[in-house]
């Protein structure tokens, strides 16, 4: 068991993973996105209070549970990059931080387009929405510190190290509800108990949840299959998957990617 | 595990608690800073934890529901006062400008303005707050007796 998972350290086991993966999460995105969003904007009823605004929680809500899902998943990415020191999940983990970054994104501004008419306010420092915010800002920063460094494998431990610092943020988002007082309601779905939404609105917030949780994992084993071949350019696997490369053509590629990332890849091939 | 693995696992989770410790001080400390508003009894009567009442004249929000019947607005201006209480006593929020759709008797309100005497608030904000359930039209008629009106036709 160990032995199999271990395996997937290997670049190519990897890049195969991700090759047989990428339909099955392809199928699934694009079927729940386009049945769930077209329920939910189309056919469920509007709200008591809030009328049809309240249909915007079909893209604010997976945006949100998602992004934190995206976060955990970077994080344990670093903890097992840095623990086993596996390079495909230092690979893993910069594949889906801007992926997340963006499902914050989309978050916070369907929200503030949310709480301009209902709230009647774009924005409030509440604790849900500063940390969300926070959130936003810990991305980037991974992506950032990983921008810096030239050296990959450096990066993946120094941005590994700022990812799983800042899985301590999660738990602040999803309790400051009921922690702090907040203009932000509680939890809808994600509580013990029943949901306190009606079945004919819960079910295809449920359904754009898994599209929107299938199609983070396509774009993210998309870019990770990028991010493996552009690191392990010059090993003979990746040469023999597109066929022949003459040595000029690798020297060309050389020189588009700039040298100082070639030769500590090339120091951990020997 | 060899022994490198575990050392590395062993200064990951000990980084892990140390830091969970810290933020969890760190929160505890500021636990009244961060609400986003006072409540009525907060107002009246100081935080529960602390006591720590609000001075006159201070900028601050409060949060709490409309007392029914307790709207009333003027005639020729903007300018509308209504009760807000939470469960206990009432404190009095004035305020001229354009409320929120979403603003109606019993509706959650965040205000924010500044505390003229100890139970009236002086407001140039109000927001709305509303819950999290969602629910259709005919079954919030069925199970809580509210009808849907549009804003529009409510007149507020």
């Amino acid at each position: 068991m160990w032995k199999w998972i271990n395996s997937f350290a290997k670049p190519e086991k990897a890049h195969w993973l991700a090759t047989v993966l990428i339909p099955w999460f392809a199928v699934v995105a694009i079927v729940s996105l386009i049945v769930g969003i077209t329920w939910g904007l189309g056919f469920a009823p509007p709200d008591y209070q809030q009328g049809d605004s309240f249909r915007i929680i079909y893209i604010h809500v997976p945006s949100a549970i998602l992004a934190m899902g995206a976060y955990v998943a970077m994080a344990v990415g670093a903890l097992v990059g840095i623990v086993w020191q596996w390079r495909t999940a230092f690979m893993f983990m910069i594949a889906i931080a801007p992926v997340g970054a963006v499902m914050t994104f989309i978050s916070l501004f369907t929200g503030s387009f949310w709480g301009k008419p209902m709230w009647g306010t774009w924005w409030i420092w509440d604790a849900r929405l500063t940390s969300q915010l926070i959130l936003l800002f810990l991305y980037l920063g991974v992506i950032a510190l990983y921008s810096a460094f030239d050296d990959k494998q450096q990066a993946g431990k120094a941005s590994g190290v700022m990812a799983m610092v800042g899985v301590i943020n999660i738990p602040i988002i999803h309790y400051s509800v009921e922690w702090w007082n907040t203009l932000h309601q509680g939890a809808t779905i994600t509580k013990i108990g029943k949901p306190s939404i009606a079945p004919d609105m819960l079910w295809p917030l449920l359904i754009c949840i898994v599209g929107f949780a299938a199609f983070i994992g396509w774009v993210t084993l998309i870019r990770m299959k990028n991010e493996i071949v552009i690191r392990d350019m010059h090993r003979p696997w990746v040469a023999k998957m597109f066929g022949v490369v003459t040595p000029q053509k690798l020297r060309r590629s050389d020189k588009i990617l700039g040298g100082t990332a070639q030769t500590s890849e090339q120091r951990e091939a020997k | 595990m060899n022994p490198r693995r575990k050392q590395r696992l062993f200064a990951v989770s000990s980084i892990g608690v140390l830091l969970v410790l810290s933020i969890g001080f760190m929160l505890y400390a500021l636990q009244d800073s961060i609400d986003v508003f006072y409540t009525p009894t907060e107002i009246m009567q100081g935080k529960q934890k602390t006591g720590q009442k609000p001075v006159l004249g201070q900028r601050l929000r409060i949060g709490g529901l409309v007392v029914p019947g307790s709207v009333s607005r003027d005639e020729a201006t903007l300018a509308v006062s209504f009760d807000l209480m939470d469960t206990g006593p009432k404190v009095t929020v004035q305020f001229n400008g354009s409320l929120p759709d979403l603003f109606r008797e019993g509706q959650g309100i965040v205000a924010t303005g500044i505390l003229e005497k100890e139970n009236l608030i002086v407001a140039h904000e109000v927001l709305a707050k509303h819950d999290e359930e969602y629910m259709p039209p005919e079954l919030a008629e069925q199970l809580k007796g509210i009808k849907h009106v549009k804003p529009e036709e409510a007149g507020y």
